[in-house]
């Protein structure tokens, strides 16, 4: 990485720290994700539109519920928090891993409906041809499926990530604005702003992240092109 | 190898209710959209679950609702070519036609690849993504990759349905000379009726969810009673090469005697399916002298004759063969037709189609 030349090292601290929890806010959620999709894109149960909402309503409430909702549930003195802590030694408050919990929580509606919609657009006739040809359900999954799904699993993991590189509310909520620990690039941003004199940190922060969020966009639509003419029927 | 299969079925209002048994080569399924042709193949590729059932193909039991026998699609080994193709988009042609072979049990063998692709004329495209075939050359993939998966019966339903009149003209050979080299079970869903008796050995005449009809395409072609089911039919039976003729010509003989039709591409003796549309003969009493037209055929008036209300189906009897002329029902009356007579049959076009063995330069 040759940025941090140019940063401070709290600065460029802020920096790595933003992309480990965005990568791995966007890996764990990711899995959740696509099961999600799976459910709702190919099975049809009651409630079937009301979980889809459920599912967007990261990208509706204000972060600061959603960290502050985080916080009754996984606060140390929480009931589950405490037990998390006590029985697993997995700890969220005030921690880094509590960033990426709430970044990937946050995100997970780009990645959800990113990945639904590739599921619904595919032919469910295909499916139906594999299994003629002697495919097993397994087979059908890993051979048809995910492969025809890639543009959106693609598309939707870049633009978890880039959206979780600016996730703020839910973190400084939840996990508060630790250096070093859970002070991400928009909370030191906000931290410099705070500060006498913290204006051409915050400048240079900023900078960062425009190109960040630039690189994620050409990114996700050149995956998307790439891939969407190569799947196309 | 024979195929059983007894179906009841209900959708909302309509219920499907036939049984049949096929052997080997084309068993068309023929009939009107909604007569049920599409539910009795998936019933048979195992993609449908029938209310009651039982299908035997080749002495192993598929489906028994009675005794709760359900092979699943997975293990049915039916080759299922679907009227819009279904190719893998994200493969190329050489994976779309390794798919079902892989998953075969036994290797796929290469010497059986390459027979298949011959067959059908793949050679240039084994590596080009399916968005970059015509239609035409889809249809042909879809075919070929069915018959990978080393199936005991060929389903297939409109498999051209999808295509333009010309590149279904392109396609029809191949079907021709996939059924003559190919012995299994066929059944061809189609609601063309030149598919049919172009490629049709046996034919099941849908209607409503029922059998209206089923037999021989050579008995069944020429019968009038199918009229009303069939509208553009005609009589088909076979013949072989006889002579090419020095004038232009080659005789075709057939079981009720020769037939002419302009030089033929194929060797002596080699067999042929000669379709006479029952729209394309005229009735006469008295044998015309100076015609234009190079085949008068001496015919009986055979019993069986059928009325619209401007139309006659009349039926002849020319030889061991049957034919069908369809002539105004004021014609009919005026001329007086009894059973039993003898008439002339004027034909005004013959259609050749090949019969079996390998095919020459052109369908016609």
């Amino acid at each position: 990485m040759n940025a941090p030349v140019l940063l401070s090292p709290a600065e460029s601290e802020a920096l790595l720290l933003s992309l480990r929890v965005s990568a791995v806010a966007v890996i764990c959620a990711f899995p959740f994700a696509f099961a999600a999709a799976l459910l709702v894109a190919r099975r049809a149960f009651p409630g079937r539109g009301l979980f889809d909402g459920i599912l967007h309503l990261p990208l509706a409430l204000p972060p600061v519920v959603v960290g502050y909702l985080l916080l009754v549930v996984f606060g140390t003195r929480e009931p589950l928090g405490a037990w998390l802590e006590a029985h697993l030694g997995i700890r969220f408050a005030f921690s880094w891993t509590g960033a990426a919990l709430a970044s990937g929580l946050i995100t997970f509606p780009f990645q959800y409906r990113a990945i639904r919609l590739s599921l619904e657009a595919q032919e469910p006739g295909l499916l139906q041809a594999a299994e003629t040809l002697g495919a097993g359900s397994m087979d059908r999954f890993l051979s048809i499926t995910v492969p025809l799904a890639l543009p959106g699993i693609i598309a939707g993991l870049i633009t978890a990530f880039a959206a979780s590189l600016g996730e703020f509310g839910a973190i400084i909520t939840f996990v508060s604005n630790i250096p070093g620990e859970t002070r991400t690039l928009p909370l030191a941003i906000y931290s410099a702003l705070q500060q006498p004199g913290g204006e051409a940190e915050a400048a240079r922060l900023s900078a960062v992240s425009i190109g960040l969020a630039l690189a994620g966009v050409a990114i996700a639509g050149f995956a998307d092109r790439r891939l969407s003419a190569a799947l196309r029927a | 190898m024979t195929i059983e299969v007894s179906l009841r079925h209900r959708f909302d209002e309509f219920l499907l209710d036939a049984s049949f048994r096929a052997g080997e080569g084309v068993t068309a399924l023929f009939g009107p959209s909604g007569s049920g042709k599409t539910t009795i193949v998936n019933a048979l590729a195992g993609l449908l679950r029938p209310d009651h059932g039982r299908i035997v193909v080749d002495g192993e039991t598929l489906l028994d609702t009675n005794a709760g026998i359900f092979v699943s699609a997975r293990h049915r080994r039916t080759g299922y070519v679907f009227q819009d193709g279904r190719l893998f988009p994200h493969l190329t042609v050489r994976q779309n036609l390794l798919f079902g072979a892989r998953r075969a049990g036994e290797r796929p063998s290469l010497s059986r690849l390459d027979e298949v692709v011959a067959l059908l004329g793949l050679q240039s495209l084994e590596a080009r993504k399916p968005r970059n075939l015509s239609g035409g050359e889809k249809s042909r993939v879809a075919l070929a990759r069915a018959l990978l998966a080393g199936p005991r019966l060929l389903l297939l339903d409109e498999p051209l349905a999808a295509l333009d009149a010309k590149r279904k003209s392109e396609i029809i050979p191949y079907l021709e000379r996939l059924r003559d080299s190919v012995r299994l079970p066929m059944i061809y869903v189609t609601h063309s009726a030149e598919e049919m008796s172009r490629l049709a050995e046996n034919l099941i005449v849908l209607h409503n969810g029922k059998i209206a009809a089923s037999g021989s395409l050579f008995d069944l072609s020429s019968d009038p009673a199918l009229g009303s089911l069939v509208p553009t039919h005609g009589a088909v039976f076979p013949a072989t090469v006889q002579e090419h003729r020095t004038d232009g010509l080659t005789a075709l003989a057939f079981d009720g005697g020769v037939i002419l039709v302009p030089q033929l591409g194929r060797p002596l003796m080699s067999k042929l399916r000669v379709r006479l549309a029952a729209d394309d003969i005229i009735l006469a009493r008295e044998a015309p002298i100076t015609i234009s037209a190079n085949n008068v055929l001496s015919v009986q008036v055979a019993a069986g004759h059928t009325e619209t209300e401007a139309h006659a189906d009349v039926r002849l009897r020319c030889g061991g063969v049957n034919l069908v002329a369809r002539i105004t029902r004021a014609s009919f009356h005026r001329l007086c037709l009894t059973e039993g007579e003898g008439i002339y049959a004027i034909v005004k076009s013959v259609a050749v189609d090949p019969q079996t063995g390998p095919l020459m330069n052109g369908t016609e």
